[in-house]
């Protein structure tokens, strides 16, 4: 694990300089891959601390949209009422970190940097803690359930969660609210990421970890073996909420615009899927698959430009007498593509991508930890 | 004798049914102690009653003078009572090793936020669990299959890992629901010696509940006997199997 965290310090640092560098205002045709790259950053988090709670706690959970959602109006809320004098303190005209570097013009705009990374951090733990305290409130009473009764509970704490949002008007409602710091950048989507990852391995890869495993394989086991179950699901609850806050600051402070619909069933769903395609248990599995299921969608997109559908189309009608109702029409429907994408790797590798092979549950727990 | 366990006039009932009426049951330091009864008797109620997955009705539990009642089954194992399962209930994801490993959780001093920091004291705690639980796999020469998944060992080998996890808690009293289930003559063998091993080597208090007769007789000092939740005998070996009542519950008028 000191090589997980050279790794990880090595990744930050990298990041870090690359941070500084590469910024948002590039050029426009780049900017569309850094909203994917972004995007990627935000889903990883997502997936790797639902995998917590799926996958390696096993408490099927159908809610962490809505403790995104949470984290994002929370942090968002936070950025727009509270950050701007905490911006102007260290970055204003007057500011303790202008007058501070006052001396040396060639660092005339790191003032606004230092504020604008603080602000971002300091609302992410917010938006995050705020999550992890909504995590607290629906696990201690509903994680006594289990298996399918748990997800309807975690999904209906998700619709409430976006049913309060539409009726609060000092969130924007419905009218959605709009975040006008976007601090977000490749460091922190990338930092928290690798964060996430550094927790739940590190937490899952020790004989206290070990707890979580135990539960997923077999409760009653597990309690007469002297584990407290309720504790470590509860805990597990809490670290995925967390995080699932953080990723929520994350997107408020990059898309600057929430809509309560932004955060509904099937974007829990679809961290879901992120979770079951990578392996139940194998984060190096769902980060892939975080990775993959980001990128399919904006792949899929070129395709329903291509020449090659209607000559695909005319051939299959040249060759058998039936007239197919238009390919190029339904493909342009990308997302049934994608759901066809879904159902074949499922079908084809239901144990997940990587299965028991790399960084697999297996692995994890059984690796002597030197 | 100083009793380790006393079960003071217990009742359990599941709405209008009385699963164990009145249970009387004290078990001695070093003693090992059998539950028996024909099917349905209610023996492994009596187990889930003493372990904490069920509350008695009435009545009072104690391990060494400190009242169980009320406990979860996490607590009661934190005080020094084990099990094991009548149908094996291993860590189906986890190694053999690491089955053994993650009973050690009980006594862990480290919390989730050393497992994250890593410092010395974590590392030299992990290394101690990682020694003490080779070293319970080679007393029961289990070590070899230390890297196999737990669910793809031979059944008995199954059952074994069960009582070696179980000792991994280190009770006071281990609780064995029967472990003779399934295993054929020469396997019944080598867990009856088995059993007095493990009583004698770790100087504990053993209650075995069995269906198997030959076995409960030749290892048991006393044996309780069980029939519609009612204790109808107590005693050693030779008694119980004199017993009328015994042998009318058993084998019919």
């Amino acid at each position: 694990m000191s090589r997980a965290r050279a790794i990880l310090g090595i990744f930050l640092l990298f990041l870090f300089l690359f941070a500084l560098f590469v910024e948002r205002p590039l050029a426009d045709n780049l900017a569309y891959y850094y909203d994917i790259l972004i995007n990627i950053g935000i889903n990883i988090i997502l997936a790797v601390s639902l995998n917590l709670v799926n996958g390696y706690t096993g408490q099927f959970s159908l809610g962490h949209a809505g403790f995104m959602a949470v984290g994002a109006y929370a942090a968002g809320s936070w950025s727009e009422h509270l950050s701007p004098s905490l911006i102007n303190f260290l970055a204003g005209s007057n500011g303790v970190l202008t007058f501070v570097l006052k001396p040396f013009p060639f660092l005339q705009a790191l003032p606004t940097m230092c504020a604008d990374n603080l602000a971002l951090v300091v609302a992410t733990i917010f938006g995050g803690l705020l999550a992890a305290l909504a995590g607290l409130a629906v696990g201690i009473p509903s994680l006594r359930l289990r298996g399918d009764y748990l997800a309807i509970v975690t999904l209906g704490f998700g619709e409430i969660i976006r049913t309060l949002i539409l009726n609060i008007d000092f969130l924007g409602a419905a009218r959605g609210m709009s975040v006008t710091g976007r601090y977000t950048n490749m460091f922190w989507t990338f930092g928290i990421a690798a964060v996430a990852v550094y927790i739940v391995l590190g937490l899952v890869n020790s004989t206290y970890g070990r707890g979580f495993l135990t539960v997923r394989d077999d409760e009653v086991a597990a309690e007469a073996m002297g584990i407290n179950t309720t504790k470590y699901k509860v805990i597990a609850f809490v670290v995925g909420a967390f995080f699932a806050g953080t990723a929520g600051s994350l997107f408020a402070h990059y898309t600057g615009f929430l809509t309560p619909e932004g955060f509904n069933f099937f974007k829990s769903v679809d961290v879901v899927v992120m979770v079951i395609l990578g392996g139940m248990g194998s984060t190096t599995g769902v980060i892939l698959a975080a990775i993959l299921l980001t990128i399919l969608p904006e792949l899929l997109r070129g395709l329903a430009h291509t020449d090659f559908v209607p000559v695909f189309q005319k051939a299959i009608e040249g060759v058998v007498p039936i007239h197919l109702p238009p390919l190029q029409g339904l493909l342009e429907n990308r997302l049934i593509l994608y759901s066809l994408l879904l159902i074949i790797m499922m079908l084809t590798r239901p144990q997940g991508l990587f299965g028991d092979i790399a960084g697999s549950r297996k692995r994890v727990a059984s690796s002597p930890a030197k | 004798m100083d009793a380790l366990l006393k079960v003071d006039r217990c009742t359990i009932r599941f709405g209008g049914l009385t699963a164990v009426s009145n249970l009387d049951m004290s078990i001695g330091n070093r003693e090992l102690v059998g539950l028996i009864g024909p099917n349905g008797a209610g023996k492994t109620t009596v187990f889930n009653m003493i372990t904490g997955v069920y509350q008695p009705t009435e009545g009072a539990i104690s391990l060494n003078g400190e009242r169980l009642n009320g406990l979860k089954p996490f607590d009661i194992t934190a005080r020094g009572i084990a099990r094991t399962f009548q149908n094996i209930r291993l860590f189906v994801s986890l190694t053999v090793f690491d089955n053994v490993r993650a009973a050690f959780n009980l006594h862990l001093k480290h919390g989730p936020f050393h497992a994250l920091t890593r410092g010395p004291k974590f590392k030299q705690e992990e290394a101690e669990i990682r020694e003490q639980a080779m070293d319970l796999l080679k007393i029961f020469n289990l070590d070899r299959f230390q890297d196999v998944m737990c669910k793809n060992l031979p059944y008995g080998d199954q059952r074994r890992l069960e009582i070696v996890r179980a000792l991994a808690t280190k009770p006071r009293l281990l609780l064995l629901d029967e472990p003779a289930a399934g295993m054929n003559p020469t396997e019944k063998g080598s867990l009856m010696t088995l059993i007095e091993f493990i009583q004698e080597k770790f100087d504990i208090s053993v209650l075995l509940v069995e269906h198997d007769m030959r076995v409960v007789m030749g290892i048991c000092k006393r044996i309780y006997v069980l029939d519609y939740g009612i204790t109808i005998a107590e005693g050693p070996p030779d008694q119980i199997r004199r017993d009328p009542k015994v042998i009318q519950a058993y084998l019919g008028e």
